[in-house]
């Protein structure tokens, strides 16, 4: 009998050893694969009543965590201006995560990045309450208020400001907005409900990958001219002093459809059209015939130079969405219209300023970026990213010509109400037809023409074009002279 | 079979420290939750610790007094393991909730009731009269949670609740108990019978069928439960009690074999058959798949979760969130334990569970008669078998079933058997440890008087 017991004590022993092999695997074994399971939102609640490092734009936080006085969350996260900033802040919701900086920064601000790790070391021996660390932002306070005004409520648009020279974003504007603080309370249903409310709300920019001036992809309309241009200029058929046919319609072989040239400007005085008078006047066919005789791909590969439809990862930390770009598949009709920045070409706010900023910056597109400084929690400047080249756009040659003759839109064309007395500025309007007898109205430019400081690129979604014409060059002239006035 | 030590040293001033020093893990344990909420040493703090520090000191009072050569590591595992658990269920309510008071409260009277046990009984043997009766205590209990009126219906997809005024209780967390002392009386009177009788089969002997009479009883009492209080997790401890206890009885590893086979059979059939079996394995096995994961492998997932977010060493009393996890203070209170205090601490209370089980085992070695070398035996696997299908159900080694981690987990019914238990290997281990004694019981009404001092092989061979 006694061997017996001693058999099922084994036995006993044996499961025992089972346990401690299956804890040790949970535990740490394959921990990790847990942690990283999408089920999971551990990272995220226990981050969540930490002292989670600060936003700071200009010396002022617009995301902080700010100490409740409860035992049970000690943080509250909070947003001092929060439809100002929720475009770039993000969210920061125990149940439906991180999104925008909150998330791109999410590392740095729990304090859990690498380059925080001798602090970690330092919070482990004197025993203080981690910290994370604070983000600095390259965005001008001042700027960003003018330009979140400049868009009437109600209206949907974006605005975006930046340095051509280092691709610094100076303000990141859109409406409609939302308070982020009404996602970052404690009580889910709250929560829920508030996120739901926000979701009603067309347009609204909860999730930077696909709304907002870094994710939107809109039809860029008559701005895309300027790819168009560049592409003639450097093909070789084409240089500053071309004739460019300019007739009322373009007719194509087979179908009923014939472009027509712009409307609004004075398209129709002329038959033929210098590049100049083309871009100051926005006339759609000289662009539609350069595109069907140089091809789909010539304009597509500059598109993409542009960084039109390019990938851009998260060079924001906000990430972007993949632009479609310029379409694979086009039969004539649909280059020509694809050419005005119509049809199926689409690009992001942001991706039209960089190609505006590309054009400022003798063709040499600068990396954009939001961050100016990581500090940690002692106000030590852990990071500051330099400015970097992302790539070669076009030539200075090129780029110069281009704007002058942007110059030239402003100063004697229909862009003429983004000029702004005493100053050069080079622009160019856009007027993107929804099909639906709204538009969405664009304005890109730079100034001073000769020494580019402020790249501005306006656009208000779905209005007519008065309203469009209206709340674009105006609005780019009032922030040219904030800039340039300071 | 080798000679068994026989020092006769009550060993009871070892206990004595050994319990300042599970006190002292159960209390500090306890603080370092207060201190943790802001609220450490306020008076309910001071009271429940020392109500649960004159409670064990009166328990280690009665052994010296009435079992005083009992084995000393048990209480103070158990002291320890039940300051753990108060501990952590302290720690998980939430405002305004009581669950740590109760458990405090049912502690205390399981503790009651254990020493009661001991100081009554004085020695287990006098059980063995109560063989039959054990039996029908064990039917009775198990049938009390289906009987209308007692009932308290199906409760998390179980019916093994029975209302007690205000309170719910769990008969079968006893039955387990009734069922091992009939166990052990059948068994060690009729060893001699399933022995001998039989039919080889290879290098395995096979009983009889009549003599497969109290197993068969067994399994169909295990699939029973199965099927109508459709708990899975007793059935397979009911199962597992009988196996060990009648493999110790015959030393016949083919009883294991039926055994298994009847559970595994046992098993397919009723993953076929019963929805809540079938959901068990698919929670088990898919457990990560979204639907499966709100139909129920949250609680495991989450557990899971938990405890890697522990890691090694925890994220300390009181720091973690194991509130994420459904039951966190019940069924899933190892995660809970395996977040804050980390691998090594978990390992140590499955340590402090394998120790505990070692002393069970033990005691069944020491101890002369085949009743009580079975009892001891049935109930220490009892209590390690519980330990796998719960922690091994936790952790997602085997499908999670409704058992309670014994001491631990928040629940009255759970606390009281496996105090009990305690107080049964106590005696046992009495007996085990003592001098020799060579007086008969008393003895009793019953006709089976016979067999109380058949000798086993450690007495033939001494």
């Amino acid at each position: 009998m006694n061997q017996a017991i001693r058999h099922s004590w084994i036995a006993a022993v044996a499961m025992f050893a089972l346990l401690f092999g299956a804890l040790s695997f949970v535990q740490v074994v394959g921990a990790d694969e847990l942690k990283a399971n999408p089920l999971n939102q551990r990272a995220i609640l226990q981050n969540y009543c930490s002292d989670r490092g600060a936003i700071i734009v200009g010396g002022t936080p617009v995301a902080e965590s700010v100490e409740t006085g409860s035992e049970t969350c000690k943080f509250q996260r909070t947003y001092p201006q929060p439809e100002l900033y929720a475009g770039m802040t993000g969210y920061f919701s125990q149940n439906y995560g991180a999104t925008g900086l909150e998330r791109a920064m999410g590392e740095v601000l729990t304090g859990d990045s690498d380059q925080l790790f001798l602090d970690r070391v330092g919070q482990l021996f004197l025993g203080n309450q981690p910290k994370g660390a604070s983000v600095e932002l390259t965005i001008d306070p001042e700027l960003q208020q003018l330009a979140y005004s400049l868009i009437p409520d109600g209206q949907r648009g974006s605005i975006v400001v930046t340095n051509p020279k280092t691709g610094a974003i100076l303000a990141m504007a859109s409406k409609p907005s939302y308070d982020p603080n009404k996602v970052a309370v404690q009580d889910p249903e709250a929560e829920s409900a508030s996120i739901n409310e926000f979701l009603k709300v067309p347009g609204i920019n909860l999730n930077q990958n696909v709304s907002g001036p870094t994710g939107e992809l809109l039809a860029p309309g008559s701005v895309f001219k300027l790819v168009d241009t560049a592409a003639a200029l450097s093909s070789g058929k084409y240089n500053a002093d071309s004739v460019l046919p300019n007739p009322a319609e373009m007719p194509f072989d087979g179908i009923s459809y014939r472009l027509p040239n712009y409307a609004g400007g004075n398209c129709y005085t002329r038959d033929t059209a210098s590049f100049a008078f083309a871009l100051q006047q926005s006339c759609n066919t000289p662009f539609a015939s350069i595109a069907l005789d140089l091809g789909r791909d010539a304009i597509a590969s500059q598109a993409q130079k542009f960084g039109f439809g390019e990938d851009l990862g998260d060079q924001l930390k906000l990430g972007y969405a993949r632009g479609d770009g310029f379409p694979d598949e086009l039969d004539a009709p649909g280059l020509a219209q694809s050419a005005i920045g119509q049809k199926d070409v689409r690009a992001t706010p942001l991706q039209v300023n960089m190609m505006t900023s590309a054009i400022a910056n003798d063709g040499v597109q600068m990396r954009p970026s939001l961050i100016k400084t990581l500090r940690s929690p002692d106000l030590r400047v852990i990071d500051e990213p330099q400015p970097e080249q992302l790539r070669t756009s076009t030539t200075p040659e090129i780029a110069n010509q281009i704007t002058d003759w942007m110059v030239s839109a402003v100063s004697e064309g229909i862009a003429n109400r983004a000029g702004v007395p005493g100053v050069q500025v080079a622009g160019k309007t856009g007027t993107a037809e929804l099909g639906d007898g709204t538009n969405n109205s664009w304005f890109t430019g730079f100034a001073p023409a000769n020494n580019p400081q402020v790249s501005v690129t306006i656009v208000m979604e779905g209005v007519d074009i008065t309203t469009g014409a209206q709340l674009t060059s105006p609005n780019a002239k009032k922030i040219f002279e904030a800039v340039l006035n300071k | 079979m080798s000679q068994l030590s026989t020092a006769v040293k009550p060993r009871r001033n070892v206990e004595l420290a050994l319990l300042v020093l599970a006190l002292a893990v159960g209390i500090g344990a306890n603080m370092m939750v207060g201190v943790d909420k802001e609220k450490a040493f306020d008076s309910d703090f001071w009271f429940q610790s020392s109500l649960l520090a004159v409670a064990a000191l009166a328990f280690h009072g009665v052994l010296r007094f009435r079992a005083k050569y009992a084995d000393p590591v048990m209480l103070p595992l158990v002291v320890a393991l039940n300051g753990l658990g108060l501990a952590m269920i302290h720690r998980l309510d939430p405002p305004g909730a009581d669950t740590g008071n109760n458990q405090l409260r049912w502690t205390l009277i399981a503790m009651a009731v254990a020493i009661a046990v001991i100081w009554f009984l004085k020695d287990h043997r006098i059980l063995r009269r109560f063989t039959f009766i054990s039996l029908a205590a064990s039917a009775l209990l198990l049938v009390l949670p289906l009987v209308p009126g007692i009932s308290a219906g199906e409760i998390l997809g179980a019916r093994v609740w029975i209302r007690l005024g205000p309170m719910t209780f769990q008969p079968g967390e006893v039955a387990k108990i009734t069922l091992a002392i009939f166990f052990a009386g059948y068994l060690s009177s009729n060893r001699d019978l399933i022995l001998l009788a039989g039919r080889k089969l290879g290098p395995l002997q096979f009983p009889r069928f009549k003599d497969m009479g109290p197993m068969i009883a067994a399994w169909l009492v295990s699939i029973g439960v199965l099927i109508f209080q459709r708990d899975l997790g007793s059935s397979v401890l009911f199962f597992g009690l009988f196996i060990v206890m009648i493999y110790v009885a015959t030393s016949r590893i083919s009883w294991v074999v039926i055994g298994l086979a009847l559970i595994l059979g046992g098993g397919f059939v009723a993953s076929r058959v019963f929805s809540h079996v079938e959901q068990r394995i698919n929670g088990w096995l898919n457990a990560f798949t979204p639907e499966v994961y709100e139909n129920g492998s949250r609680q495991v997932i989450q557990g899971l979760f938990g405890m890697a977010n522990g890691g090694l060493v925890g994220t300390g009393l009181g720091q973690g969130r194991p509130d994420l996890v459904p039951f966190a203070n019940s069924d899933m209170i190892i995660a809970s334990l395996g977040e804050e205090l980390g691998l090594i601490g978990i390992f140590a209370i499955v340590l402090m569970y394998l120790l505990l089980v070692t002393r069970g085992f033990r005691a069944a070695l020491g101890t002369r008669d085949a009743f009580g070398k079975l009892l001891a035996c049935g109930l220490s696997f009892a209590v390690a078998l519980q330990c796998f299908v719960v922690i091994g159900g936790v952790t997602r080694l085997i499908p999670l079933t409704g058992l309670t981690t014994p001491f631990l987990a928040a629940g009255g019914s759970s606390l009281l058997a496996n105090w009990i238990i305690v107080g049964l290997l106590l005696l046992i281990s009495h007996t085990a440890r003592g001098p020799v004694d060579t007086t008969p019981l008393p003895p009793s009404k019953g006709a089976d008087t016979t067999g109380i001092d058949t000798p086993t092989e450690a007495v033939k061979q001494a």
